[in-house]
């Protein structure tokens, strides 16, 4: 009897012991997976998620990585991440300079995702938040060099909206136009296929992780004209009519024509004086 | 003394022949590449029966099938599944229930070949070392990867499981998971017996919990024609699990979720003492028809 109890006394105590040991090493080996799984929530700036993926951290903790969205998408674009790569082991990704995703209108990635990491609710493909394109060299951009391009502009999928030509002036020559592409975060969906086309060896317009790209107003922040217009008035103490005593006859330009006298000259064609006094003197000679 | 010299599954080969005394070995060999090879056909033939991998994947282009271990990591990680992966997981979580939840591990995971091959070279060239590992380290690595998964709200553990890594990447391109197997087969063969795939993968013990009560077992049915060769124990990942049911003196079933049903103890036996049956087999019944 006392043989026996002390005999289930020592298989308890090596059982104990067993239970401890490997508690304890997966204590360790859970700190140190934990480690090892920080550098994966996030994701490296060169790499862009199919459409539907809202955040990273949603995504991870619900793709199974099956790579039924990289089977179904028609393009070759999305590939999985394998081990050595620095995107999430298994997680699918696309590389816009490589193949960029077309933005097909039946969305098939999301279609495949069983599990929902690719969100089922994007079913218009311009609601896609892939990333931001950034015009993010403007020294090597042949378009600030005054030269013509715009061939990301012209690949755009949502050309006019998601990037623009704004029309600025070349100084170097002093008489040209610059075909500025601009990029504008309402539309753009991050398709990359601007940073595929761009034509220089190295792209100078890339998609970047939104998280990145974009710069946020401080939520205190009101521009002064806006709220004017909004509400009808101004908000702040109501602007004062300028006045000034100037001589009979005349009138004076707050933005550029300075004071006209209309009996006088006519005014020139160029608003430049020789003398900055000239021109408040009336300019005429 | 020529009894232990003598190979292991010698006995039956020379009763039963080669084929036979193989027969669940080369089943379950087909099995394990004919499923990989299932997922390989679309990649690379263009014959898409199969599409995805093992943790996820569309059959015929129609029944979903999810792996239901990551599955669960991906609710412990705090995600609402869609209904497509919730059906999948539940169809092969029955599946793994009816016909033993270590089934996945014996004829369907593709590390297996390299721990069967990893424990063949210890045998043949008698490596002897032992650091041992409890049996139970792998529920303890199971509880961790699920609590993990609720702490970082990821799948960390399918960061570095090495069963889905690697066949994922054979399926869909190298990188170098190849190297967390070859750890494996470097762990198994040279420092401790069977580590991986009896002590500590927790996917293992995963399935090994899913098939507890499963209906498929292997039935010590002819365990009074035993004569002590020991090869059954020889050839077994799991051989704690064959002596209760071999030498005790209640029923003939294996019944340790450890089981992984490889069928490798029906093999090597001469006197045909184990056979694959529904664990509803009545002793009595059993014990009568031996008598016939």
């Amino acid at each position: 009897m006392n043989n026996s109890s002390s005999h289930s006394l020592q298989t308890r105590r090596r059982f104990l012991e067993n239970i401890s040991r490997a508690a304890g090493g997966a204590v360790l080996f859970g700190m140190g997976l934990s480690l090892y799984s920080q550098p994966s929530k996030s994701l490296p700036a060169g790499a862009i998620r199919p459409p539907g993926v809202n955040n990273e951290i949603d995504f991870l903790s619900a793709c199974v990585r099956c790579g039924l969205c990289v089977r179904d998408c028609p393009y070759d674009t999305l590939k999985l991440s394998k081990l050595g790569d620095s995107v999430a082991l298994g997680t699918p990704y696309f590389d816009a300079r490589d193949i960029p995703c077309e933005m097909c209108e039946d969305i098939p990635c999301v279609k495949a995702c069983p599990t929902g990491a690719l969100d089922p609710e994007l079913t218009n493909i311009d609601d896609a938040k892939m990333g931001l394109a950034v015009l993010i060299d403007q020294e090597a951009c042949i378009a600030f060099q005054g030269l013509r391009c715009e061939v990301c502009y012209n690949v755009c999928p949502v050309r006019d909206k998601a990037i623009s030509i704004d029309y600025l002036h070349n100084k170097r020559t002093g008489k040209h136009a610059l075909f500025i592409p601009v990029v504008h975060s309402s539309d753009c969906t991050g398709c990359g296929k601007c940073e595929h086309a761009c034509i220089l060896d190295e792209a100078a317009i890339k998609v970047l992780p939104i998280k990145l790209a974009k710069g946020e107003l401080g939520k205190h922040y009101r521009l002064g004209w806006e709220e004017k217009n909004q509400a009808g008035e101004s908000l702040v103490t109501p602007d004062i009519k300028h006045q000034y005593n100037l001589p009979e006859g005349t009138r004076y330009d707050y933005e550029g024509d300075g004071l006209i006298q209309p009996d006088k000259a006519p005014q020139k064609s160029t608003p430049f004086e020789k003398s900055a006094l000239d021109r408040l003197n009336g300019g005429s000679l | 003394m020529a009894a232990v010299a003598k190979k292991i599954g010698q006995d039956a080969i020379e009763k039963n022949g080669w084929l036979r005394t193989h027969k669940w070995l080369l089943l379950r060999r087909f099995s394990q590449l004919g499923i990989l090879g299932l997922f390989l056909a679309g990649p690379l033939f263009g014959v898409w029966i199969i599409k995805g991998n093992m943790s996820s994947s569309v059959l015929l282009d129609t029944l979903s099938l999810s792996d239901p271990f990551v599955f669960l990591q991906s609710v412990f990680a705090g995600h609402y599944p869609e209904l497509s992966v919730l059906t999948g997981a539940i169809i092969v979580a029955v599946f793994y229930f009816v016909v033993g939840g270590r089934v996945y591990c014996s004829w369907v995971c593709p590390i297996n070949i390299v721990t069967d091959l990893a424990d063949w070279l210890r045998r043949v060239l008698k490596i002897k070392t032992a650091l041992h590992f409890s049996r139970s380290s792998r529920y303890v690595f199971l509880v961790m990867t699920f609590l993990m998964a609720t702490i970082t709200g990821m799948l960390v553990w399918e960061l570095i499981n090495p069963v889905t890594m690697i066949q994922r990447e054979l399926v869909f391109g190298m990188g170098l998971s190849w190297v967390f197997v070859l750890s494996i087969f470097v762990l198994d063969t040279f420092i401790s017996r069977r580590a991986w795939c009896g002590h500590l993968c927790p996917m293992g013990a995963f399935y090994s919990v899913l098939g507890q009560y499963s209906l498929l077992k292997v039935n010590a049915q002819n365990r009074a024609d035993c004569n002590d060769c020991m090869d059954c124990y020889a050839v077994c990942p799991e051989p704690q699990v064959i002596k209760p049911a071999l030498k005790g003196n209640d029923s003939p079933l294996i019944n340790s979720a450890n089981c992984t049903n490889c069928a490798r103890c029906i093999d090597v036996c001469a006197k045909d003492v184990f056979t694959l049956k529904h664990r509803f087999i009545n002793f009595k019944t059993t014990t009568s028809r031996c008598a016939y």
